[in-house]
């Protein structure tokens, strides 16, 4: 059996609320909150980046794996916020964690399914049998442009997930990938902000690839909505994962506990990995989770996990994602979030 | 920041790699040649505990140009589980929640970039103990 | 060991000296000490300073100012331990005349911070480089953080650190060299910008410009140089660890205990035989802790005893009466030079307004970094 031996997640403390960045731009908040369904977001403190958030929810899933973390053979991390255009982020996250030298390394860029590309091939090289653990992390300090949509979405924060033959928590019964080129969210070489086709993103897009990949594991693994206990889709927004369980024929309950985004906002990297760490969080052994992510470009990876009687045992051994989403927030003023997310010109 | 300097000291910053005397139990962080309690020259490898109390603690508002964009930042002296005492930033939290004796947990974090271009230097700092 | 003299010394005036250049304030003040001691030579020369380098790109600074000085070829070396370049170096010329290697020395100290480099930066690097000043420690933060363990531990208030500016202004008022010659109240220093709490402007000393130098030569030798010669009773110097959180105690200061210590013990006398003592009260927290280390208080009563007045210029042990490095001024590889030309002229009696009457022995006090490095001269009259 080959699934999951750890999980774990981050999210920063600092938030912004919907409301401050619609005042911002002279939008009315509540029809940015009923349209989009999100309240508030995850802001990166100044010092955060996709690395120092791979580095804490490593540790957290390494936490609940209980295992010597130089046992594990491959480290992955997926983002398309990478701190270096050049160098790997997961050197940084392998040698933090006391992995390396004897180690696979590789960073993952597909916009918002960098993390589950980076499950997807940690998953099979453990079942291949070339490495005995591998650890894959999404995460992301996502930036959107001012006075764009995406600025009320885009956060951060991310989750890791270490994958491996012995001590299974949730074992992986199935996978698939539906990807086609659609170039509905893009940012080029050297630009700050992202660019997006607007109305494109969704039907074309983000529907056509999670209800193909939704439809076409559940065809795969014969099995159908009601099997499962819950469902994880990507959440760009609060409306999108809602629309795509109901076309699927999941029922919102299905949905809940990994619906995290109106108070996380979209985590890209990190967002359906981290909404399936929160429905890890409540599973019960025996239940069923279906994870479909989305990244722009585009494509859809998704996984059948199916939950063993060691998360009643690892589940309390780190923070769940409740507890970072709920935890104190500190929430800024435009102001400051401005300057924590570097979009104020300085002088050099 | 120097690369080779960076790299050198890795092992401590993003892992707290210390050493312990094996004479007199000492544990030095940064490693040293030279016991400086009790002059023995044999050691061995420990790690830090990530967790520890403040012992004293101040609010820079006037820094160094590598700083001057994170004022006002809390830097504080805090003991480890182990004894041993270290100089890091505390973050994610509002100065006036500072206060001398308060738990502290240790994040990996950057700590300083050099300029635009350069390298990006992580490293440890403290937030205020409460989740796991 | 020969005994040791002062016979002549001199200083620029301490402030922001924009017209000058580092060799422009070297060469005046060295000028003036060569005047003052009536010697037609030197025999070799010290030269206290901390970092030239960071502050005015010119290492070599030895070889530079005896050039410049017109004293080439003779030999020349430029000392370093911080903020107590200056001390050190007064020590390291006591011990070449002492030795005998030399007779007639000349020990300057200099630093020329204002000239566009990042002095807060600068400094900084008298602290650990790999371990504070990686995490943005700054040398106002590091005395801040031992005034507020001060504090926690012994109850002193920022009132009565506050005091310690208020006298040293008040005696910096008196003094025509001084940086700033001004008093100030209590209430400026509490309401002014706080620069890491609970430290604000007014608690710390200035960035400044300037220079002072001594001549040595053999006590048996002095008479002929100077009508009042003035005796280096002791020199002594002593270390810490550099990283503050390395200490046992935060509020301690080991390396003034030690270097006090022996100096006592080389003089053969005791603090209550000093008459004035220039300390190193680079923040105001560092003069309460410094005179609890020197003996002349109890621990941890530092701040009450300022409060009470005792250490002001009528008071039981005059502490900066030349403004101290608060209000004289601190550039920080001439302030070791600097305590010493104050405590030659007051026990000559030439200290003017400022004088503390019939002073037979004085004390300076010059300190590195936060503490790491400290170095005690107790001087007398003959």
């Amino acid at each position: 059996m080959v699934g999951i031996v750890g999980y774990g997640s981050y999210l920063p403390r600092y938030r912004i609320k919907a409301e401050e960045i619609a005042h911002q731009w002279g939008m009315d908040p509540e029809t940015i909150k009923r349209g989009l369904l999100l309240k508030e977001k995850t802001v990166p403190a100044p010092d955060e980046d996709t690395v120092t958030i791979a580095v804490e929810a490593s540790r957290n899933a390494l936490k609940r794996a209980g295992i010597d973390p130089g046992e594990i053979g491959a480290v992955y991390v997926g983002s398309e916020s990478h701190p270096y255009a050049v160098k790997p982020s997961g050197t940084i996250v392998a040698e933090a964690l006391g992995i390396t030298p004897e180690v696979h390394i590789a960073d993952y860029e597909f916009a918002c399914k960098a993390g589950t590309e980076a499950m997807w091939v940690g998953y099979s090289i453990v079942k291949a049998g070339e490495v005995k653990y591998a650890l894959s992390v999404g995460a992301d300090t996502s930036q959107g442009a001012p006075g764009d949509a995406l600025e009320y979405s885009a956060s951060a924060g991310g989750s890791a997930f270490i994958f491996g033959g012995e001590g299974v928590v949730a074992e992986v019964v199935e996978t698939y990938s539906y990807t086609t080129d659609t170039p509905d969210f893009w940012r080029r070489e050297g630009a700050f902000y992202p660019r997006h086709g607007g109305r494109f993103t969704g039907e074309p897009a983000y529907f056509k690839h999670i209800l193909g990949a939704g439809r076409g594991i559940m065809q795969k693994a014969g099995l159908k909505p009601a099997d499962f206990a819950y469902a994880v889709f990507h959440m760009p927004n609060g409306k999108f994962p809602l629309t795509v369980g109901k076309r699927l024929g999941f029922l919102r309950e299905q949905l809940d506990p990994g619906w995290i985004v109106p108070l996380m906002g979209n985590t890209y990297s990190g967002s359906s990995p981290t909404g399936l760490s929160a429905t890890f969080d409540v599973s019960k052994p025996g239940e069923l989770i279906l994870l479909v992510s989305f990244g722009s470009g585009a494509g859809s990876d998704a996984f059948v996990f199916r939950m063993t009687e060691r998360i009643n045992e690892v589940r309390e051994k780190a923070v769940k994602v409740k507890e970072l989403l709920e935890y104190s927030p500190i929430y800024l003023n435009y102001g400051l979030y401005a300057k924590f997310r570097g979009k104020i010109i300085m002088n050099s | 920041m120097p690369v080779p300097r960076y790299k050198r000291e890795i092992p401590q910053r993003y892992r707290l790699e210390a050493s312990k005397c094996k004479s007199c139990g000492k544990v030095l962080f940064p490693p040293r040649l030279v016991c400086p309690k009790c002059g023995s020259r044999e050691f061995e490898g420990v790690r830090l505990s990530d967790g520890g109390k403040i012992v004293t603690f101040t609010v820079i508002r006037v820094a160094p140009e590598q700083f001057a964009d994170q004022t006002p930042y809390v830097v504080a002296v805090v003991e480890l589980g182990d004894g041993v005492r270290i100089t890091a930033q505390v973050v994610d939290c509002r100065p006036e929640e500072v206060e001398i004796g308060k738990p502290v947990r240790l994040v990996f974090r950057k700590i300083q970039e050099e300029g635009k271009t350069g390298i990006l230097c992580y490293g440890y700092k403290c937030v205020l103990s409460s989740l796991g | 060991m020969r005994d040791v003299a002062i016979i002549g010394c001199g200083m620029t005036k301490f402030g922001e000296l924009w017209d000058k250049s580092i060799r422009d304030i070297f060469v005046e003040a060295s000028l003036k000490a060569i005047a003052d001691a009536g010697v037609d030579h030197i025999d070799s020369m010290w030269v206290g300073n901390m970092t030239a380098g960071l502050f005015v790109g010119q290492e070599h600074i030895g070889a530079l100012m005896a050039d410049y000085l017109g004293v080439a070829p003779i030999p020349t070396v430029r000392v370093e331990s911080a903020c107590a370049s200056g001390g050190m170096a007064l020590r390291a010329g006591f011990i070449e005349v002492a030795s005998g290697m030399s007779d007639i020395v000349l020990v300057g100290g200099v630093e020329k911070m204002w000239d566009g480099a990042d002095v807060t930066y600068a400094l900084s690097t008298a602290s650990d480089q790999e371990y504070e000043v990686y995490h943005g420690v700054t040398f106002p933060g590091l005395y801040a953080m031992i005034a507020r363990a001060h504090m926690h531990r012994y109850g002193t208030t920022r009132e009565q650190l506050a005091q310690v500016a208020v006298k040293n202004h008040k005696n910096g008022a008196l003094n025509p060299n001084a940086q700033f010659q001004r008093e100030i109240k209590v209430e400026a220093v509490l309401n002014s910008t706080m620069v890491a709490d609970p430290l604000t402007l007014l608690d710390c000393s200035p960035v400044t410009d300037g220079a002072a130098a001594a001549i040595l030569c053999p006590l048996a030798a002095a008479k002929r140089y100077a009508d009042v010669p003035v005796r280096i009773l002791a020199s002594a110097a002593a270390t810490d660890s550099l990283a503050l959180h390395q200490r046992g105690d935060i509020t301690s200061l080991r390396a003034v205990k030690v270097s006090a210590e022996n100096a006592f013990k080389q003089a053969n006398l005791g603090p209550e035989r000093i008459d004035l003592a220039e300390v190193h009260d680079c923040f105001t927290i560092a003069e309460i802790c410094v005179i609890e280390e020197l003996g002349f208080v109890e621990k941890g009563k530092g701040g009450e005893f300022t409060e009470k007045g005792y250490t002001a210029l009528d008071g039981k042990i005059p502490i900066n009466p030349s403004g101290g490095l608060k209000a004289k001024g601190h550039p920080v590889g001439a302030t070791g030079v600097a305590q010493v030309v104050e405590v030659v002229e007051q026990l000559r009696g030439q200290a003017g307004k400022r004088q503390v009457k019939g002073a037979k022995v004085g004390l300076t006090q010059n300190m590195g970094g936060s503490g790491a490095s400290s170095v005690v001269h107790i001087l007398g009259v003959v």
